[in-house]
């Protein structure tokens, strides 16, 4: 990928599209639609050899092996299809909805048949955000491994703004509760980015222990003598004031909110900033090779602190999202680990904004619809993770997917190194 | 590292280390004067720290250790203060030593401080910080065998983790702990098999690799653990292994309480360090490994099989994570919870790093951040002045401070990181 990127750098951006591009584009489709095919199979397994009503029938299997069969199919079935109606929503309730709405100008039953669909993009939104985050740092050839930790001090940057700011009106409180949680997220990121730059440790070890340290410090907050604990009785934050909210697009059951669509400017800027820009020329050159990038004028280091700190305020829009336009108030598990799932989305989308956003589509829809099968079929969520980790060891290992699907391998090294030890 | 003049360069480095010997060595005079004003002078001269070495119930009881507060921390402060001035003067080259000493007096003088007028059971307390490093020291022997051998394995937080949940339902299961603890160790050495493969059968980034193994970690077993153990609470009670005291060692006050009367994982895992610094260090093999991960080229062009020597060390150090898994569950509790390793293979892999990737220097940064852990556990008072957060954070800073080289610098195997190719 680092020859990608070098080869993208000498290329005109705007080249005519040459001949066979097409099948350009079916050819890097190809691993990650199969990477996501073969994980969504074997989770499947997964889910019908851990059912309970599969394990019971296991030690008949010899007497009765279509039995067992017909369960595994009946468990995975009834799990994937409360998934999909959990990810897409019913489209006839949807339908009959808008019929009602038009009719009688009654809108709830819409509204309650298109939660479902619109859950989808919201659980996306800070999919898009911290995906983008590691996709900037494998931009500029650094593993930001410490998502979660510049979400978590987003979030409280954000939350801190919207308590303790009161009396102002909402076009300059959410600006700023946003600014606030970009600023955190970008100074946590650049912590690890300075002490590359002037020191030479490794980022992923140092976003590693950053992380652990964002995780304890937000425990302390929340404690019983933190100083952003609220009244409740429970680690929570007070909740902030409306005027911070991101806010809802549509009447209660919908959650759908802004955030969503910043998360969309997020990405047409990040593809901005990265391939229209000086100094996004400077972060894929650092990422190319920074030896080369060294003789060729460019300050490394101020592109190491830069790098990481764009790819810290990303993650950190994250936090404010889910804080300003979701729970309004700050809880020690408010992240179900958007920002370690973020790798995952970084190398399904080939570290390309576009890219990013289509996998985190997918990651949001997955994750939305996985709710839904945890309450019908009682499959628990978790086994997202479980999928998400499949599809990051299909994507990295392609060896693996083309031996199953007997493709041939391409002509090109594909791979990319991004650790190369602790001390630097 | 960019061509520049080597003898200016080698100036400005002395000039810089010396710079920076100053300003650390100042640092820990300013430390060591901080605590002897507040927790010396300040304290009146008739105030007594009691230090108890016997519980109530031992059979021999030792006197109880009188300490007069406020002279005790001048002596402790004022070795805090030549230490410091010791390392502006003449610079202490291993960081961690420095680190460590200089920690371990300021938590002292804060123990003595805290407990003024009071008194403390120190047997207890170091009892538990040796239990509480068990699986701080096995994380970072595995991390270390993988290093050593040029695989950075961040994955030691999911070999515990998984090894924890299989140890659990499997001794559950079958009645036995020790088919737990095989199975526990299996896993792991699975785990690590497949970290193995995908690093140097694949090439794949060991980060990444890494990565994935912790994400799978944390979802299989969440996922398992609401699907079985919640709905079978049976399956989540394995028991736990029982101490066993060494005959006529044990019975040594103190000494005996601490190290000779533990269960079996304790002295396995303390038997463990030893065996690992002997083939490290000691060993033909121990050689090889240290040559794949320096420069395994050359190992190569001797003839070692570097893929073997990788292969097999990833995979030991796997099961060596595992165990550390196996004692949070069968060596203490005896049951799984959900996510229970809760950053301890991340605290390892700091021991490790703290440590300069050697097995005794590991363990004795395992032993400092489990004294820290289990002294913001018995300790209320300590928490009432720096909340529990903090100290739990320690270790994490501390890994920071001594990767960036405030103090000196750790030196990592060289070739670490980087997949093999065979030309």
């Amino acid at each position: 990928m680092a020859e990608a990127t070098a080869k993208s750098i000498s290329k005109p951006v705007k080249a005519p599209a040459p001949v066979g591009a097409w099948r350009d584009i079916l050819n890097t489709l190809t691993i990650p639609v199969l990477s996501i095919f073969t994980a969504l199979i074997v989770s499947g397994f997964i889910i019908a050899f851990t059912a309970p009503e599969v394990l019971t029938l296991l030690p008949n299997f010899w007497e009765h092996p279509l039995d067992l069969i017909a369960t595994m199919w009946h468990t995975v079935t009834t799990a994937y299809a409360a998934l999909l109606q959990g990810a897409f929503g019913d489209w006839g309730a949807i339908l009959r909805g808008v019929q009602t709405w038009v009719a009688t100008g009654n809108e709830t039953d819409f509204l309650r048949a298109a939660r479902d669909p619109f859950e989808s993009l919201v659980a996306a939104t800070p999919y898009i955000f911290a995906g983008l985050a590691v996709a900037v740092g494998f931009k500029g050839g650094l593993f930001n491994i410490g998502g979660e930790g510049q979400l978590f001090a987003g979030a409280i940057g954000s939350a801190w703004v919207g308590i303790n700011i009161s009396g102002l009106p909402w076009f300059i409180h959410l600006p700023l509760a946003l600014g606030a949680g970009l600023l955190a997220g970008a100074i946590w990121g650049g912590i690890a980015g300075f002490l590359k730059a002037t020191r030479g440790v490794n980022e992923v070890i140092n976003t590693i222990m950053l992380n652990y340290i964002m995780f304890l410090f937000t425990d302390f907050l929340l404690s019983e003598r933190g100083p952003m604990r609220g009244s409740a009785g429970a680690p929570r934050t007070p909740e902030i004031y409306p005027s911070a909210y991101l806010p809802h697009l549509l009447p209660d059951p919908v959650r759908f909110h802004w955030g969503f669509f910043i998360a969309l400017g997020a990405v047409f800027f990040i593809y901005w900033f990265l391939w229209k820009t000086t100094i996004g020329f400077e972060i894929r050159t650092v990422g190319a090779s920074p030896t080369a990038a060294k003789y060729a004028g460019i300050a490394v280091g101020r592109i190491f602190v830069l790098t990481m700190a764009l790819s810290g305020s990303l993650a950190g829009m994250a936090g404010a999202n889910e804080l300003l336009g979701l729970n309004h108030y700050m809880v020690a598990a408010f992240s179900p680990g958007y920002g370690f799932d973020a790798i995952a989305l970084a190398l399904l989308g080939k570290s390309n904004p576009f890219g990013v956003l289509a996998a985190a589509l997918l990651f949001g829809t997955l994750r939305n619809g996985a709710t839904r099968m945890q309450s019908i079929a009682s499959v628990p969520v978790d086994i997202i993770s479980v999928m998400q980790a499949l599809i990051i060891a299909f994507i990295a290992a392609p060896e693996i997917v083309r031996w199953i699907y007997r493709l041939r391998a391409p002509a090109q090294k594909e791979r990319e190194v991004f650790a190369r030890g602790w001390g630097g | 590292m960019f061509g520049m003049v080597a003898t200016s360069v080698m100036r400005r480095t002395a000039d810089i280390a010396q710079q920076r010997r100053w300003i650390v060595g100042g640092g820990v005079v300013v430390i060591g004067l901080l605590c002897l004003w507040f927790f010396a002078v300040q304290v009146p001269a008739d105030v007594v720290s009691s230090y108890r070495f016997t519980g109530g119930g031992d059979p021999v009881q030792l006197p109880v250790l009188d300490l007069p507060t406020r002279l005790t921390n001048l002596a402790l402060a004022l070795v805090l203060v030549l230490v410091g001035a010791f390392h502006a003067a003449r610079g202490i080259k291993n960081s961690a030593v420095l680190f460590g000493i200089g920690a371990l007096l300021v938590l002292l003088i804060f123990l003595t401080w805290s407990i003024r007028g009071a008194s403390l059971n120190l047997t207890g307390l170091l009892e538990s910080t040796l239990i509480r490093s068990i699986p701080f020291l096995l994380g970072a022997l595995s991390g270390i065998l993988c290093e050593r051998s040029g695989i950075i394995n961040i994955a030691i937080e999911g070999m515990m983790l998984t090894a924890a949940f299989v140890s659990v339902i499997v001794a559950a299961f079958t009645g036995s702990l020790w088919l737990g603890l095989a199975a526990g160790i299996g896993s792991g050495a699975l785990i690590a098999g497949v970290h193995a493969v995908f690093s140097i059968r694949f090439k794949v980034d060991q980060i990444i690799s890494g990565t994935v193994i912790n994400i799978f970690a944390t979802g299989i077993t969440n996922f398992l653990n609401l699907r079985w153990l919640t709905v079978n609470q049976d399956l989540n009670d394995s028991g736990t292994f029982t101490k066993i005291p060494i005959p006529l060692l044990s019975q040594i006050p103190v000494v005996g309480t601490i190290l000779f009367n533990q269960i079996i994982l304790v002295y396995v895992a303390l038997a463990l360090m030893f065996v690992v610094n002997f083939v490290l260090f000691q060993t033909r093999w121990g050689l090889r490994t240290r040559a794949v991960g320096e420069h395994p080229k050359a190992a190569d062009t001797l003839g070692v099989d570097v893929f073997k020597i990788r292969y097999i060390n990833v995979i030991i150090g796997g099961m060596l994570a595992a165990l550390g898994g196996c004692f949070l569950t069968l060596g203490s509790v005896g049951r799984f919870d959900k996510l229970m390793t809760n950053g301890r293979g991340f605290i390892a892999l700091a021991a490790m790093i703290f440590g300069n990737w050697n097995p005794f220097g590991a363990f004795g940064a395992s032993l400092l951040f489990g004294f820290m852990d289990s002294l913001q556990l018995k300790l209320q008072i300590l928490t009432s002045v720096i909340p529990s957060e903090f100290l739990l954070m320690a270790p994490y800073l501390a890994t920071m401070v001594v990767l960036a080289g405030v103090v000196g610098r750790v030196r990592p195997p060289a070739a670490e990181g980087t997949p093999y190719e065979k030309q």
